[in-house]
């Protein structure tokens, strides 16, 4: 049977199988504030003026959707590319961090605390702690610290302090790890601003809809252009999953959009070195949400690899787990040297550099299958900068 | 004719003999007999060493530890602190995994009869090697209860209950300063065992960092609650004073890191365990 809505969790945050809080008790007050609370904050118009207004004048809302026709000439198809890249902070992650540090006001925290793997949601997060005025504590791997460096530096400068997380891989997962054990130990000041659309219950659903202004956006810039609402296609690339979810949001009831979510495939599904949850991984539970998950046979997590910091996680959100399931989302996964090819190929053919992450999904533009009358939108979820160091280390897989 | 019918009363009789003595487990006998405070000690399963999981349970309950924890390692243990973290990575490395456990468990009760053992560790490896084949298993080997912190209230109450019961296992349950009266009586309601109350904000292993007489007014808080379960008092319990402090408000504390810390790097696990019980109840 097929669901009437693939938006909107179940009261206990279920989608399907998958989602649910599976989080200890020193967590629950926390996490029940927030759930019951996060409706009616988001619903409440004064909220959203404030919202809606940060959004336009300090991330630079709305971002343009740019019809990319070298690339399009080239795979002969209609391309359009959401430009994400142009949010202030160079990504999407800030539409979030807006979102919820309005949020946290309202519910009276005083102290954030948040994770970051490429660090975009780092500095996103700095970077409305230092708008506020609030203090501002980001985890992250040891190892993303060293390979995303400008932005470590840049989140310094906004004033946040960084905290390396040495445990595990010393990436995503274990920065998750270390922002949870955080707020297990402040549980009544701080709030926990997550980055994707992961986490127990509400987090899925309110990064989701923080983020859906993307797909709302989208839909009324293809009216204008392509005088349809709704394209083809819809690409973007999944680690977590916030950009995707925000992408895919307002045509997941519409049958007729093909959404297509790309995971970073590392080496390759069966080198032992990919991050390909929806591949690889078979439902567990991952910071307090039950979806696919990379594990062994006795369910330990195991160690994903991808050469994108933003892509590096064992888990995707409960809400992709679904669209997996459900045969909603299409998922193909993309290797390390094909994501850097990609990374070339939007550079030199529309002057644009992508986030390594971003590269994936336009990998993926080959795989598609679409015609020459079909519009594809691919989430431009963020630019390159950050990665120029990786770009130059592989300089030969990208020329 | 008489005969056989005598035997099937006496099979009546002795079925429902044992079925009170499984339903009074070993657990509910510990606080039943009490005569003194109860110490309650947390280990990591295969640490330091993957086979040292039953010499330094036999030491721990010789030397007087009244309840035991043995700890299933998971590679991403939320709630526990450096020490934990570190002793789970250990034991992981050495091989550690819930079949190993219950192979290392399977003549326990032949040494142990009566000291209450329970499993603390996480839903996934639990949810992965089967609900029912963990709670068959860990009944089998005369294991008593089980502490899993993620396991969400409802999802117990929901899909949990009723094969923790047919196995006679007892689930215990965290209780914080946070959490709500009104929660704390719905977990008094759903435990036949003991509370655990968490002393303090923080993951295990933990300085108190709270001021003077916050701490004692959360316990009195709860002791004046006048719950039907026993509290045991863990995370940040480390030693003699700490062990003594706690026992004011409640049957007895749980030492977790403090112990591990006290394995660390030694040769003779047992013996240092049984050192370590030593030191706090001496």
């Amino acid at each position: 049977m097929t669901p009437t809505t693939y938006k909107e969790p179940t009261a206990r945050g279920y989608y399907g199988q998958f989602g649910g809080a599976f989080i200890p008790e020193m967590l629950y007050p926390n996490v029940e504030e927030l759930r019951d609370n996060y409706l009616t904050i988001l619903a409440d118009p004064e909220f959203q003026r404030e919202y809606q207004q940060l959004l336009r004048d300090f991330v630079g809302r709305p971002t343009p959707l740019f019809e990319a026709k070298r690339l399009s000439k080239k795979y002969n198809t209609r391309i359009f590319l959401k430009r994400e890249d142009l949010c202030h902070t160079g990504a999407h992650k800030v539409n979030n961090t807006v979102g919820q540090i309005l949020l946290a006001q309202r519910l009276g925290k005083t102290r954030i605390i948040a994770e970051t793997g490429a660090g975009q949601h780092g500095v996103a997060t700095a970077t409305v702690c230092a708008l506020m005025g609030m203090e501002c504590i980001v985890y992250m791997g040891s190892v993303d610290m060293e390979r995303q460096r400008p932005n470590v530096e840049r989140m310094r400068l906004l004033g946040a302090e960084v905290r390396p997380a040495t445990s595990g891989s010393q990436t995503l997962k274990d920065a998750t790890n270390e922002a949870i054990r955080d707020w297990i130990s402040n549980p009544v000041d701080t709030h926990y601003i997550i980055g994707s659309v992961v986490g127990p219950h509400p987090y899925p659903d309110l990064v989701a809809r923080l983020q859906s202004i993307i797909s709302e956006e989208m839909r009324k810039q293809l009216l204008e252009k392509t005088g349809s609402e709704l394209p083809q296609y819809v690409v973007a690339c999944v680690g977590g999953g916030s950009n995707a979810a925000g992408a895919f949001y307002h045509f997941l009831d519409e049958p007729s959009v093909q959404l297509i979510a790309v995971e970073a495939a590392g080496h390759g599904i069966t080198s032992g070195h990919s991050a390909a949850t929806s591949v690889l991984g078979k439902p567990g539970i991952i910071h307090g949400s039950r979806t696919l998950l990379m594990q062994d046979e006795d369910g330990q997590i195991t160690e994903p690899y991808s050469l994108s910091a933003g892509l590096d996680y064992p888990g995707i959100g409960p809400l992709h787990a679904y669209l997996a399931a459900e045969g909603r989302a299409r998922f193909i996964s993309i290797e390390d040297e094909t994501a850097l090819r990609a990374v070339a190929e939007c550079s030199r053919l529309e002057g644009i550099i992508p986030a390594l992450e971003t590269a994936h999904a336009l990998a993926a533009l080959g795989e598609l299958g679409a015609g020459p009358n079909d519009v594809v939108v691919i989430n431009l979820s963020g630019r390159g900068d950050k990665d120029l160091e990786t770009y130059m280390k592989y300089a030969d897989s990208i020329k | 004719m008489r005969k056989p019918r005598n035997l099937r009363a006496l099979g009546v009789t002795l079925r429902a003999y044992c079925g009170n003595l499984i339903m009074n487990n070993r657990i509910q006998q510990a606080f039943q007999k009490q005569d003194k405070k109860l110490l309650n000690v947390y280990f990591t399963a295969g640490y330091p060493r993957l086979h040292d999981t039953v010499p330094v349970l036999k030491a721990l309950t010789a030397a007087g530890a009244d309840l035991i924890e043995i700890g299933m390692p998971f590679s991403d243990p939320l709630a526990d602190g450096p020490v934990i973290q570190q002793s789970s990575t250990v034991a992981l490395q050495n091989g550690m995994n819930m079949r190993v456990l219950f192979t290392q468990l399977k003549d326990i009760r032949n040494e142990v009869p009566e000291t209450p053992i329970l499993l603390m560790g996480y839903l996934n490896p639990v949810m992965q090697f089967g609900v029912e084949n963990f709670c068959r298993e860990a009944a089998a080997a005369g294991v008593d209860g089980v502490i899993l912190p993620d396991l969400p209230l409802d999802d117990y109450v929901d899909e949990y209950q009723e094969i923790f019961r047919r196995y006679n296992l007892k689930p215990v349950f965290l209780i914080t300063p946070q959490t709500a009266p009104a929660r704390i009586r719905r977990i008094d309601e759903l435990t036949d065992s003991f509370l655990y109350l968490v002393s303090g904000p923080g993951t295990t292993g933990g300085a108190n960092t709270q001021a003077e007489g916050v701490q004692d007014a959360y316990f009195q808080r709860i002791e004046d609650m006048q719950l039907r379960n026993p509290r045991l008092i863990g995370f940040g319990i480390a030693d003699k004073a700490s062990f003594q402090h706690a026992c004011q408000y409640a049957e007895g504390a749980i030492i977790g890191s403090a112990l591990i810390k006290a394995l660390d790097g030694v040769d003779d696990a047992p013996a240092a365990a049984s050192r370590f019980v030593s030191s706090v109840l001496n």
